[in-house]
C-alpha cells in the first residue's frame, strides 16, 4: 500500500529532486533580472551587442534548464496511477 | 529622421499600388488553410462534437506536437509580428524587446504549475479557469469574477489579430478605397471563413492550421534574418544605424498629449526597473488569459504540458529574430505609409518584405502574418465561448444545460465574439484596440492569486481573493488610464512610477503586488471572523493524475469510462 491511495495526500516524491529542479527553473529568471548588469554593447559577438545576444544565449540556456527540470520531476514523483476511484470517490465532511 | 541613415540599397517605396504576385500567393495560401479549417472536424473525429470537450477542447486529445504547434499559434499572433518589430522600430529596446525576456520566462513559470491544472481539471472535468475557481473555493462570485476578466481581456487581443491582417492587405495594396465596404470587404470575407470553420470544428480547426502557419512562419524568419542583414550591410550596420537613431531627438507632441519617448537600443538606467517588471508581469500573465489555458487543457496528457516548457523556447528564438527585423528596417531605410498617407509603424515589418524580397516570397510573408491571425483568433473566441457557456450561461442562466446545448451555445458565442471584434475594429480607432489590449494585460494578470495560488493552498479566502482582484483592477485600471503619450491622452502605455519604490515599472504588477497584500490581510481578517470557507470538491491526489487515472466527471455527462457523475452538492 503506497500513500498515493490516500486521496487527501500528495504522492510520494523525492523532495531533494523536486527542490533541483526548481533551482534550475530559478536559474534562467535570476539571469535575466540585473538589465543593468546586461545592458550593454560589449563584448560583442558576431557584431551583436551584448545586450542582445545574452539574452539569445538564454533561450537556449532555459530550453536546456527546463528540459533537465522535467527529467528530474519525472524521476523524483513517477507517475503511479490510482488503483481505485471508489476510494476517492468517497465523500469526505470537511 | 531616415535621411541620416546610412543610404540602404534599396529605400522603401510606398504606396506603389496592389501587389499583384504577393497577393495571389495570399489568396491561394487562404484557401488552402479554408479548405484545411474544414476538414479538421473529420480529424480525431469523436462520435459526437456536440459537447465542449469535443469541440471546445478538440477532445483532450493533443499530443506533444499537436500542443506545441496549437501554444505556439496561440501565443505568437499576428498582431506579434505586427506590434513587436514595431515597437522596435519606432521606440526601441525597452518597448520592444522585453518580448524576448518575457518569452523565456514564461516557461520556467508554467512548468511550475500548469500542470496541476492539467491534471485538477482533467480530472474534474474543468474547462476554464474559472469552473477551477469554482471548485475549489466553492464561490459563484469569484468564479464569475475570473470568466467576467478573462472574457473581457480576449476582446481587444481578438480585435488586435484582425488589425493584424488589416496591416497586411493594407501594404499589399488592398483596402484603399474611399468607399467603406471596398474598403473593409477582403477583412469581411476573412473573417466570414474564419467565423465558418470555428463553428463547424472547433479548436480542431486551428490545431489543423496551426501546423501550416508555423511552418511558413519559421520559413519566412529564417529566410529573412540570413537574407537580410547581408542586403543592408551586416549586423555591425544595423547596429550602427540604430545606434545612430538615439541621437536623434524624439519630436514634440501635441499640447495635451504625452512627450514622446527617445529611442534607445539598450535599457538605460531609468528603464531598468519597467524592463524587468514588464518581462515578469507578462509572462505570468500569459498563461492566465483564457486562450493559453484552453490550449493546455486540450492536450492529453500532464506530462505534454512539462515537455512543451522545453521545447516552446523555440518560439521565443523565432520572437527574438522578428524583434530585430524592425531594426533590420531602419538600417533598410524602410518607411512605413499607410494608405491614408501617413507613417504608421505597424506596419514596418509587411514593408520591409515588400521592399526587400521578390514578389512571390512576399506572398508567403504576407500569408504567414494572415494565417498566423487566423489560428489565435479562432482559438480566443473559442475560449472566450467557452468562458461565457460554462460560467455565466450555465453557472446563472440555466444549471441544467446538457453537453449539447453548452456546445450549441458555445459555437454562437464564438460567433457574436467575433462579430464584435469586428465591429470594434470597423468602428473605432486602432489605437483604442491597442489601448485596450494593454488594460487587457493589467485585468488578466489580477487572476493569478486565485488560480496560481489555489493550485497549491486553499489558505486565501475566496471573499479576500474577490477584494483583492477588486481593488487591483481598480487601481490598475485608474493608473493605466492616467498615462499620455503623443498617440492617446488615456491609456497611453503601461508602465507608471511604483509607490514606495519609485521607480518606472509595468502597472500590472504593482497591481498585482496590491491584490496580494489585500487578499492575504484580508484573509487573516476573515479567518478570526470565522467567515464561511466555501466547499472544496478536490482532493489533494487530485493535482497530480494522469490521463490513465479515472475521472470524477463532475460536468461530464457522457462517462465513457464508466464513472458515474459526481452526485455532490456543490
Amino acid at each position: 500500500m503506497s500513500d498515493h491511495e490516500n486521496p487527501d495526500q500528495a504522492p510520494p516524491a523525492n523532495t531533494g529532486l523536486l527542490w533541483f529542479a526548481g533551482i534550475l527553473l530559478l536559474i534562467p529568471m535570476l539571469a535575466l533580472t540585473p538589465v543593468g548588469w546586461y545592458a550593454k554593447k560589449d563584448p560583442e559577438l558576431w557584431g551583436f551587442p551584448f545586450f542582445v545576444w545574452y539574452q539569445l544565449m538564454w533561450v537556449f540556456l532555459c530550453s536546456a534548464c527546463t528540459m533537465a527540470a522535467y527529467s528530474l520531476v519525472k524521476k523524483a514523483r513517477p507517475h503511479v496511477p490510482m488503483r481505485t476511484s471508489a476510494s476517492l470517490d468517497a465523500e469526505d465532511d470537511r | 529622421m531616415y535621411a541620416q541613415l546610412p543610404m540602404a540599397p534599396e529605400p522603401s517605396t510606398p504606396g506603389n499600388g496592389v501587389n499583384g504576385v504577393a497577393l495571389t500567393i495570399l489568396i491561394v495560401l487562404f484557401l488552402i488553410v479554408t479548405v484545411m479549417g474544414f476538414m479538421a472536424s473529420r480529424w480525431r473525429r469523436a462520435d459526437s462534437m456536440e459537447s465542449l470537450d469535443e469541440w471546445g477542447l478538440g477532445g483532450r486529445s493533443f499530443g506533444t506536437w499537436i500542443t506545441w504547434f496549437l501554444l505556439g499559434g496561440d501565443l505568437y499572433t499576428a498582431y506579434t509580428f505586427v506590434a513587436v518589430p514595431a515597437a522596435m522600430f519606432g521606440a526601441g529596446a525597452v518597448a520592444g524587446f522585453f518580448a524576448v525576456p518575457y518569452t523565456i520566462l514564461a516557461y520556467p513559470i508554467i512548468f511550475f504549475f500548469m500542470s496541476r491544472l492539467w491534471s485538477i481539471s482533467h480530472r474534474h472535468g474543468y474547462v476554464t479557469s474559472a469552473d477551477f475557481v469554482r471548485g475549489r473555493y466553492g464561490s459563484r462570485s469569484l468564479s464569475l469574477a475570473i470568466s467576467i476578466t478573462g472574457f473581457v481581456a480576449l476582446m481587444p487581443y481578438i480585435a488586435l489579430q484582425l488589425v493584424g491582417i488589416q496591416a497586411v492587405l493594407e501594404v499589399a495594396g488592398v483596402g484603399g478605397s474611399d468607399n467603406w465596404l471596398a474598403k473593409d470587404l477582403p477583412l469581411l470575407i476573412a473573417f466570414a471563413v474564419l467565423a465558418a470553420y470555428t463553428y463547424s470544428s472547433g479548436l480542431r480547426a486551428p490545431a489543423v492550421i496551426a501546423f501550416v502557419k508555423d511552418i511558413l512562419i519559421y520559413l519566412v524568419i529564417i529566410v529573412a534574418i540570413i537574407y537580410l542583414p547581408s542586403k543592408v550591410g551586416g549586423w555591425s550596420h544595423i547596429f550602427d544605424a540604430v545606434h545612430a537613431k538615439t541621437e536623434v531627438p524624439p519630436k514634440p507632441s501635441k499640447p495635451g498629449y504625452g512627450p514622446a519617448a527617445p529611442f534607445v537600443d539598450t535599457v538605460g538606467p531609468k528603464a531598468q526597473w519597467a524592463y524587468v517588471t514588464l518581462a515578469f508581469g507578462s509572462a505570468m500573465a500569459l498563461f492566465m488569459y483564457p486562450h493559453s489555458i484552453t490550449a493546455v487543457l486540450s492536450s492529453k496528457s500532464r506530462t505534454t504540458i512539462r515537455r512543451n516548457a522545453s521545447i516552446l523556447p523555440a518560439y521565443s528564438f523565432v520572437l527574438a529574430l522578428l524583434a530585430l527585423l524592425g531594426w533590420v528596417a531602419i538600417a533598410a531605410g524602410t518607411k512605413p505609409i499607410g494608405l491614408d498617407g501617413k507613417p504608421n509603424a505597424q506596419l514596418v515589418v509587411p514593408q520591409l518584405f515588400e521592399d526587400q524580397f521578390p514578389d512571390w516570397f512576399t506572398g508567403v510573408a504576407f500569408a504567414a502574418i494572415a494565417i498566423g491571425a487566423l489560428v489565435p483568433a479562432a482559438i480566443m473566441s473559442i475560449a472566450a465561448a467557452n468562458t461565457f457557456t460554462r460560467n455565466i450561461y450555465k453557472e446563472w442562466i440555466r444549471p441544467n444545460a446538457t453537453p449539447a446545448e453548452e456546445a450549441k451555445v458555445s459555437k454562437l458565442t464564438s460567433l457574436v465574439v467575433k462579430l464584435f471584434a469586428l465591429l470594434f475594429v470597423f468602428t473605432m480607432d486602432k489605437q483604442n484596440a491597442i489601448n485596450f489590449q494593454l488594460l487587457g494585460g493589467i485585468w488578466i494578470l489580477q487572476t493569478f492569486p486565485a488560480i496560481v495560488v489555489g493550485l497549491y493552498t486553499r489558505w486565501l479566502h475566496r471573499w479576500a481573493l474577490l477584494a483583492g482582484w477588486a481593488v487591483a483592477m481598480i487601481y490598475g485600471t485608474w493608473q493605466a488610464y492616467g498615462i499620455k503619450s503623443p498617440a492617446t491622452k488615456h491609456f497611453g502605455g503601461s508602465t507608471d512610477t511604483i509607490p514606495v519604490i519609485g521607480e518606472l515599472g509595468y502597472i500590472a504588477l504593482t497591481a498585482f503586488a496590491i491584490n496580494v497584500i489585500v487578499s492575504v490581510v484580508l484573509t487573516f481578517v476573515l479567518r478570526a471572523a470565522k467567515a464561511p470557507e466555501g466547499v472544496d470538491e478536490t482532493r489533494k491526489a487530485d493535482y497530480f493524475v494522469d490521463s490513465d487515472d479515472p475521472r470524477v466527471q463532475r460536468y461530464d455527462a457522457d462517462p465513457y469510462d464508466g464513472v458515474p457523475p459526481d452526485g455532490k452538492p456543490a
